[in-house]
This record gives C-alpha cells, structure tokens and sequence, in this order.
C-alpha cells in the first residue's frame, strides 16, 4: 500500500510539463489532484517512470467567461467548481452536479481536468463534457489541438490523449438562454461513484421542445447521449407522457455494466427513473425563448 | 538514499525542514518523521478518511499527497486542536456526545468537520451526515458523532 519508487519533476510551466512528459517517452504520469492516480500508485496498479507536478503552473485552474461559453482550466479543483459565482450563474446545472463529486476533502484536491483526463464512465466531470458539447483543449510538445467530448471519451479509463499530452482546459458552451436543466445521480451514499446519472437540457418555445439533450453516466463504457430520446422530444409538446416516453427510450440507449454495486438491469431502470426527474425538472426551469 | 528531496513545511505552526523521498506520503511524513501520532493511515487508497489534515487551511488525504509537494506549505493535525486539559470546542463536544469508541478515525473527522464548517452551514443532520460520508467510523454508528457536531455546528 506504498507507492513505487518514481522521479518527481516540479513543472513551473505547460512547456516544461510537456517536454518532461515527451522526452520520457510514455512512461511518466501527470499529478495533479492525484484522487485517482496516487490510489493507483500505492496500489502498484501504476509504475510510472516519473511523476509530473502541475499544482504549481500559474493560471491553469481559472474559471473565465469567454463569448459564449464558460472555460474551466484544467486544474480547477472540483470544489472551486461548486462554489464559483460565475458557474452557479451561468452553468447551473455544473454546480448541481459539482455537489455529486465525490466527499469534499477530495473536492478541495481533484481537477476537473484530471477527472475527464482518467475518465471514469461513472464520474460527473465526463457527462457534463458530453451534455454540453464540450471542447477539450490539449497541448504536447508538438503543438496544441482541440477535441469534440464526443471524440475525447473512448473506452474505460481511456481518453483520446496521446501519452505525451496535457489536458489544458474544458470550453463548455452556454446552453441557448432560458434552456432548463436537470440533473439526478443515485449512488450508495453521496459522493460515491453514481450508479446513474443524467443531465439533460431543455430548450422550449410555448409547451413545445425545441432541443433537448440527455447524457449518461455509469452506464457504459464511456458518457452517453441518449440520442433517440432526444429526437424523441424535438418539435413535441411536452406532457407527462412525452416525457415518460423519453425517459423509457433513454433507458434502452445504455449499456450498462453489472458489478458488485448494481447490476446491469437495476441500473437502466434507474436510467429510466432519473431521466424522468430531470426532464421534469428542466421542462420547470425552461422559459420559452 | 536516491531520490531525496529537501522540503520546509510549517506543521501546526512549527517551521521544519526534512530530506524525504519523492514517493513519501504526507502521512508517513507527518507520522513517523515528525511523530504526530493523531495521523492515522486506515485504507491508504482515499476511502476512509481516517488520515485527513488541513493543507493551507483545507482538509486533504494524507495518504493521497505527497510530502514533496507540499514543500513552503500550511499543515495543520489534531495536536494544534487542543490539549488534554484545555480541548477544542468539537473535541469536547465528542466527549460530551461520546463521539468516539476506539478514537480511529476521530482525528479525520476532526479535521472534516472543521472543514466543513468553513464552507457549510451543517444547519440539518442530512448536510452533517452528507458532509462526513467519506469519513468511516465502524464504531459509533455515526449517530452520536452527529449529535456532537449539530451540538457544535449550532453555538
């Protein structure tokens, strides 16, 4: 339950950070909030050559309001997520969803980029990316690029980044004004590993829905859309009915795992149950554009 | 010894400096370099809660920080709380709600708690109990370390 021997590198800049990272040729590994990869350490799950510290990289963990969108910085830490103003304004449901992230000591440590970067499929960081349509900034040696969510996320654990290559920051765009939203997660006790999430935003124009997204966590091997239940809702008017509809679409959209916490079919039914609380609640919060 | 990293730390008000490897934890540190015995290690993978200190005035994971990193840092464990014959007023609110059977994972508790009292209200025993889920107690059953802080929280 100790961590292997490794190098530790202090980067004081993304530049330094990722000629470390390049030079040791995919054998070293990224600390930030460390949450997730020190377990993995003292687990010996990882034996990585060397360890990259980016706590001390100046301006990588600011919340900024850019035209139309909100920028997260990669080494924002999820409690600064949950307590920032200009989130609870502007992007609601990510300060919802800010209150599911694990317990608050972790809160005070882990990043927001080192969760999408580690990308456990039941984490919220990951569903917020996919609901959005967030761009994923990343740097390496060799330049930076940007990545749909929907490109980032690949398999369990697995992101599209190369070995050599940094999460920088998360550009979500804001939803059209007066969008609703919703988001529900069940797990064991708070802030633990959902068994189920779903947000959704909605978009209404006098009772009827003019664009709705649902995204899915813990139930498969990356967040989902549920994108049949989206265009389920497109152009309907929203009722009771339409929305149970949606909810039991979204359900059958999911592929979920079974494990000693749940199995897979109390999991799609949860899907199906929290789908269609958060479609009420966001159908609620929705004013007609 | 390779690998030696030379840090200056104030631990509860107290300036050291330290040689440590860079795969030392700060719990290890914090306990067996400068024998602050409150810290207890009880998962070592970030479940239990049991070895939680403050780091420039939030609680954290021992076991999930490295000392290295928090070379020029703020540590703050149990013994800067109170003394035997002068406790903190949380410490004495879980004497006087016998918040503690075997006293293991009442050190994280401590540090959580006062946590958590700087970023919520604890006004109901849902938010008290929301609030220390990470924290494991196989003793008490929690009942009365919640009574002791919905004690505390409301002076």
């Amino acid at each position: 339950m100790k961590p292997p021997v490794f190098r530790y590198v202090r980067a004081h800049t993304l530049e330094e950070a990722v000629l470390v990272l390049s030079r040791e040729g995919g054998d070293a590994k990224v600390l930030a909030g460390g949450q997730s990869l020190v377990p993995m350490l003292n687990f010996r799950l990882a034996h990585p050559s060397a360890l990259i510290d980016i706590n001390r990289i100046p301006d990588l963990d600011a919340i900024t309001e850019e035209t139309g969108a909100i920028r997260i910085g990669a080494l924002t830490r999820h409690y600064a997520v949950e307590s920032s103003p200009l989130i609870a304004e502007k992007l609601p449901l990510i300060a919802a969803a800010a209150k599911h992230v694990a317990h608050v000591t972790i809160r005070n440590r882990g990043t927001f980029g080192g969760s999408i970067s580690h990308h456990d499929p039941a984490a919220e960081w990951p569903l917020v990316c996919r609901l959005f349509d967030a761009e994923i900034s990343t740097t390496r040696a060799t330049g930076g690029r940007t990545l749909a969510a929907k490109d980032f996320f690949v398999s369990y654990l697995t992101t599209a980044l190369a070995e050599d290559e940094i999460v920088t920051g998360v550009r979500i765009p804001q939803p059209l004004d007066g969008t609703g939203w919703g988001f529900e997660e069940m797990s064991r006790r708070l802030g633990d590993f959902a068994l189920a999430a779903v947000g959704v935003l909605m978009t209404m124009q006098k009772g009827v829905c003019r664009q709705a997204r649902i995204a899915m966590a813990g139930v498969g091997s990356t967040p989902l859309r549920a994108s049949g239940a989206e265009t389920l809702l497109l152009g309907q008017t929203i009722n009771d009915e339409a929305i149970a509809t949606a909810a039991a679409h979204a359900a059958t959209e999911c592929d979920p795992p079974t494990d000693i916490h749940a199995s897979a079919e109390l999991r799609r039914h949860l899907v199906s149950v929290l789908a269609q609380r958060a479609l009420i609640a966001a159908v609620r919060r929705a004013t007609s554009v | 010894m390779p690998n030696l990293h030379h840090i200056t730390v104030t631990v509860n008000g107290v300036k050291v400096e330290r040689e440590v490897e860079a795969r030392r934890l700060l719990g290890d540190f914090l306990r067996e370099d400068l024998d602050l015995h409150s810290v207890h290690f009880g998962c070592e993978h970030g479940v239990c809660g049991a070895c939680t200190v403050h780091l420039d005035g939030v609680s954290v994971r021992s076991c999930l920080t490295f000392a290295v990193q928090v070379d020029g840092a703020n540590i703050r464990t149990v013994e800067s709380l109170g003394q035997v014959d002068n406790l903190h007023p949380l410490q004495q609110a879980f004497r006087e709600h016998h918040a503690l059977q075997c006293g293991y994972c009442t050190p994280g508790m401590l540090m959580t708690i006062l946590d958590l009292k700087q970023k919520y209200s604890l006004a109901t025993e849902a938010e008290i109990r929301d609030g220390i889920s990470g924290n494991l107690c196989r003793c008490t059953g929690y009942q009365n370390i919640v009574s002791a802080v919905q004690d505390w929280a409301s002076k």
